[in-house]
């Protein structure tokens, strides 16, 4: 994460909220490149499991991140199809699959909280903090960390 | 920076590295008289640029250096010493204009010591060879044109006139016609010429063979191609290219809307559009490409030095040096390349006196050569040198903890060479100043390895080593097969693939089976085949028919294999796209690309499905000529491989199986939580080697039987394998019960089953029963055996024959056993043990007073008359076949029988 969201209090960040299997997540706008509908999924024989598949985005090509998948949850009861958030990281593009998309909140910096001690492991290696907002808790999406599909393999 | 000075440092540097190249050239046939006029009118061409940019100091030490070789012109002989001192000199020239660069000025400095030296050499020239005191000492003929060409004297002793160097220009370049009146003016327009000298120097560095005699037409047609060329920046080209791929994309998406639409009005110019696309595609592709020459430049220098440096003789051969690649492949492989020459020259070449006292000629020579080979470029480094020395990679190995003593004895010669490739692994007993500084060759791999491409070694001791290395041209956009596998698409490059089959059951391309592995015979020829799907692990389990399938014949190198896919399209264009860096460790892609209709496919890496198929062959070889190295020593033993709850096979001495047997799935039963089965006349229990094996409700199942008194007992298998001679070494001990350890078993990863541990399961009282009864009938026996498999094995085994097994791992410990005065029955014991042997150990027993009476059954894997004889004469009442158990039961019976009628 850059420095900026991280000690100045006055500061305000602009997350997109998305939502997977219920929870409600955060990423910095500043990181998401644009949020479209995954089309033409192809899988990838032998790749790691949390890897969807690659995709065709205007031309360019997409690696896939089952979110559910990284965040250890079972795959979605309904049929819906999922979203995808495009992320760009050293030059490369992501396409981070989620259940939905919600709105754009600007939330202070300083009401930013660490990970509570309770929070799933495996929801604590991709989190940057939470925001407590009115009933529920917006978990805060560490780009980085969840397109570094390598460091937890070692981890797990 | 100054335009002007940009283009002159650039025109500069390439100059210098042609005059490098010819210098070495011209050393090894001074009699050349084009490569020299090439040389001089290079070096007269820096010296006046430098004075029209006013750059004394460079002017200064290329004059010297023209000087000196005006001398040559002269017939001054051409020493070592002097190309040397010249070669210095250029590269001083280098380092100041390296500064130039960086500062936009002359350093400051001075070359007097060089300059010198030149002028030195260059009087001493002219004594020595009286002719070439005649060349006139003319004064300098026009004043005032150039301030700078202005000297303090007015010519050096030796000093070339304006005259005789016009004359050279004259005579080598006459499409210059102004050369003669203004020098300035003639400088400049030899600015143009001069690209010209450089790509013909070019030209002949990379074909070396050529005849000096057709120079000077050859320069007349370069000329007029290199006033026809630019610069271009790299950037710009790769920009174009990708735009081209672009291009490309947009025009297969066309094609393929088009191909949908018939009667569109699009279709014609459509197809000139494609037309079009095709050739500005190979247009750009071209200009990407390069002759490998281009990295080679500098080598021949960099020999030349090392020869002196190295007190050596070295000739270096270059062969195939037009062949073209990608221009950042070649950036890639230019220092690597240039590691492996040095290398060459300092580790693999001798000295002269070495090598006199090897036979071979004085000179060494190295040998690089460059062709292309199915989509790639091979390129060799060879030397005939004294080639790699096995004993020290292994003590290094040992010594750098790579490799434990042991496993280095198992090595083959070629397995250890590969470790010099190693990270931090270098052989060099001293440090010179060439190479062995620790970065070796770990990192020649790892750039190669970054291109995509192999490195390997052969080398023989006292013969010479080869290195080879092979590179993809990486080619951005290929033409690609499109197959499918398991519902999904992929492209297979159609470069490596050399014909496509259809393989059915009555046709005569038929996919056989020998033993598990897939074949296809074609034109007599045999062609290990994949199934793609499988390979990828993406087999859906749909219906596939082992007999039939469409084979995609493929060569990478001299391997050629099939690749069995469920369906083949047609051909496309496609672009070659990286994988993303969270894909790319999968080698059996080597990138991806979107098709015409928009989707994203994976494009094949026929290198890495040649590896898998390579390694599992390779590695059957090795494994076998390894079995036949133990024949002698070990005798193999027949084995049982069959499956049984996890893919991983499982084996089990066939001589402990009864019988193997298929029985109706409907005849098993199921009582009291067990499987039960009918069986000539009994109820056999079944059971399970674990949890995982199921037993089947329908068809047949196999069983492995084993009987024992009367009583038998079912192993419940998915699948027998097969029968294999093999010998047994458990190389890891296992905790799992019912499991001895693992084994290599025909080159697999194979778990030797503890036969003694379902025995009881399948009757509780198994032992216990034959305890009761062997209460009676008691005998105790000894049991020496080194292998702890024989003896899990056999203790059991004996046991239930009613014994009372004490097991030991070796002849000492029998003998402690029973100096202690431990009275046996009998005892059994091994012959091949390390340390003492059984023959020892009977003669031993024998010897003493108080075991001399008990009967001793040797077991032994050898049984042949003379090993019997021997074993008879050591002491041994019997001799048995190890694994023959019932041979082993029958021969204590008749020993324990002749012991108590004895007794």
């Amino acid at each position: 994460m850059s420095a900026n969201d991280e000690t100045h209090n006055e500061y305000l960040t602009e997350y997109v909220t998305v939502m997977i299997g219920g929870q409600l997540f955060g990423l910095p706008i500043s990181r998401v490149q644009d949020v479209f509908m995954p089309d033409r999924l192809t899988r990838v024989p032998l790749a790691a499991p949390e890897i969807a598949g690659v995709l065709n985005l205007r031309g360019r090509i997409v690696t896939a991140i089952d979110m559910r998948r990284r965040l250890g949850l079972p795959p979605r009861e309904d049929a819906r199809p999922p979203m995808a958030v495009g992320i760009e990281l050293r030059g490369e593009s992501y396409g981070v699959l989620i259940d939905a998309v919600g709105e754009v909140m600007k939330l202070a910096d300083g009401t930013r909280e660490a990970n509570p001690v309770n929070l799933d492991a495996r929801l604590a290696r991709v989190s940057a903090g939470v925001h407590r907002l009115d009933g529920q808790l917006l978990v805060i999406l560490d780009v980085d960390r969840v397109l570094d599909t390598s460091s937890d393999a070692l981890a797990a | 920076m100054d335009d002007l000075l940009r283009e002159f440092l650039t025109e500069t540097n390439e100059s210098l590295d042609v005059v490098d190249v010819e210098l070495v050239r011209f050393e090894q046939d001074p009699n050349n008289a084009g490569i020299l006029d090439n040389i001089f009118r290079l070096v007269h061409t820096i010296k006046g640029t430098c004075g029209f940019l006013g750059l004394p100091r460079l002017e200064a030490l290329a004059h010297a250096a023209e000087t000196l070789m005006g001398k040559f012109r002269d017939g001054m002989p051409v020493t070592g010493e002097a190309v040397t001192l010249i070669l210095s000199t250029i590269d001083r020239l280098k380092q100041v204009l390296a500064d130039l660069e960086a500062n936009e000025q002359e350093p400051e400095g001075s070359d007097t010591d060089l300059i010198g030296e030149l002028e030195r050499m260059a009087i001493a020239g002219t004594v020595a060879a009286a002719p070439a005191a005649a060349a006139p000492a003319e004064p300098k003929s026009s004043e005032g044109k150039l301030a700078v060409q202005t000297l303090e004297r007015p010519l050096r002793p030796g000093e070339v006139s304006l005259d005789e160097l016009e004359r050279a220009f004259r005579e080598t370049a006459p499409e210059v016609p102004e050369a003669a009146p203004e020098p300035a003016k003639a400088e400049a327009k030899k600015a143009d010429a001069r690209k010209a000298d450089a790509r013909k120097a070019d030209a002949k560095a990379k074909g070396p063979g050529r005849k000096p005699a057709s120079e000077g037409e050859e320069e007349k047609s370069d000329t007029k191609v290199a006033n026809q060329s630019i610069r271009v920046n790299v950037e710009t080209l790769e920009n174009l290219m990708t735009m081209v791929s672009e291009l490309v994309l947009t025009r297969n998406q066309l094609l393929e809307i088009v191909r949908r639409h018939e009667d569109s009005e699009f279709k014609v110019p459509l197809q000139r559009l494609s037309n079009v696309t095709a050739e500005l595609q190979e247009g750009v592709m071209k200009t990407r490409m390069q002759p490998i020459g281009n990295a080679w430049q500098k080598l021949p220098r960099i020999v030349r030095d090392l020869a002196t440096e190295l007190d050596k003789d070295i000739e270096l051969e270059m062969h195939g040096a037009e062949t073209e690649l990608d221009r950042q492949v070649l950036d890639l492989i230019k220092d690597p390349l240039t590691h492996m020459v040095r290398n060459s020259a300092d580790h693999g070449l001798e000295t002269p006196e070495e090598r006199r006292a090897a036979k071979k000629p004085e000179k060494g020579t190295i040998r690089l050569s460059a062709y292309h080979e199915g989509g790639h470029i091979i390129i060799e480094i060879a030397d005939d040198g004294r080639g790699l020395n096995t004993e020290r990679i292994k003590a290094k190995l040992v010594a750098n903890g790579l490799a434990s003593e042991i496993d280095v004895e198992k090595m083959t010669e070629a397995q250890i060479h590969k470790f010099i490739f190693a990270p931090g692994f270098s052989t060099a007993a001293k440090v010179t100043s060439v190479s062995g500084r620790g970065v070796g060759m770990d990192v020649v791999r790892n750039n190669i390895d970054q291109i995509g491409g192999t490195i390997d070694v052969k080398s023989v001791m006292g013969e010479g080593s080869s290195f080879t290395i092979k590179i993809p041209l990486t080619l951005a956009i290929v033409s690609a097969l499109i197959v499918e596998a398991a519902g999904d698409r992929f492209a297979i490059p159609q470069l490596s693939v050399i014909e496509l089959v259809r393989a059915q059951t009555n046709s005569e391309h038929r996919i056989e089976r020998i033993k598990d592995t897939p074949v296809l015979r074609l034109r007599n020829k045999l062609l290990p085949l994949i199934h793609l799907k499988k390979l990828l692990k993406i087999d859906d389990g749909g219906e596939s028919e082992p007999e039939n399938g469409f084979i995609v014949v493929t060569q990478v190198g001299s391997q050629t294999f099939g690749i069995v896919v469920d369906g083949v399209f047609h051909t496309e264009e496609i672009v070659v796209k990286p994988m993303s860096t969270k894909l790319r460790h999968i080698n059996m892609f080597s990138g991806n690309t979107i098709l015409g209709d928009g989707s994203v496919i994976m494009i094949i890496d026929p290198n890495g499905i040649a590896q898998s198929v390579g390694s599992s062959a390779a590695h059957d070889a090795e494994e076998e000529s390894e079995a036949q190295r133990n024949a002698t020593i070990e005798k193999t033993i027949s084995l049982l491989v069959f499956r049984a709850g996890s893919p991983e096979p499982k084996a089990v001495p066939l001589s402990l199986v009864t019988r193997l047997e298929e029985v109706d799935c409907k005849k098993i039963e199921q009582s009291n939580g067990r499987y039960l089965v009918q069986y000539r006349g009994q109820l056999m229990p079944l059971v399970r080697v674990s949890e995982n094996v199921r037993v089947k409700t329908e068809g047949a199942q196999p069983l492995l039987v084993f009987s024992d008194a009367g009583r038998s007992m079912g192993l419940v298998v998915d699948e027998i394998v097969d029968i294999v001679e093999d010998r047994l070494d458990i190389q890891v001990g296992s905790d799992v019960p019912g499991v001895l350890g693992s084994a290599v078993i025909k080159g697999q990863a194979t778990e030797v089953i503890d036969v003694g541990h379902f025995l009881p399961l399948a009757f509780e009282d198994w032992f216990r029963r034959k305890e009761m009864r062997a209460e009676a009938l008691t005998r105790t026996l000894l049991f020496v055996d080194d292998s702890a498999f024989f003896r899990n094995m056999l203790a059991p085994v004996l046991k239930a024959a009613g014994y009372d097994v004490t097991a030991v791992g070796g002849a000492d410990e029998a003998l402690a056993i029973l100096k202690r005065g431990q009275r046996f029955d009998v005892v059994v014991s091994d012959i091949e043990m390390p340390g003492m042997n059984g023959f020892e150990l009977a003669e031993a027993i024998r010897a003493d007073a108080r075991t001399a009476q008990t009967p001793i059954i040797a077991l032994s894997s050898i049984t042949s008359p003379a090993t019997i004889e021997r074993g008879r004469q050591a002491g041994f009442h019997d001799f048995v076949a190890k694994f023959d158990r019932q041979g082993l039961i029958a021969a204590l019976k008749e020993s324990t029988v002749e012991w108590s009628e004895a007794a």
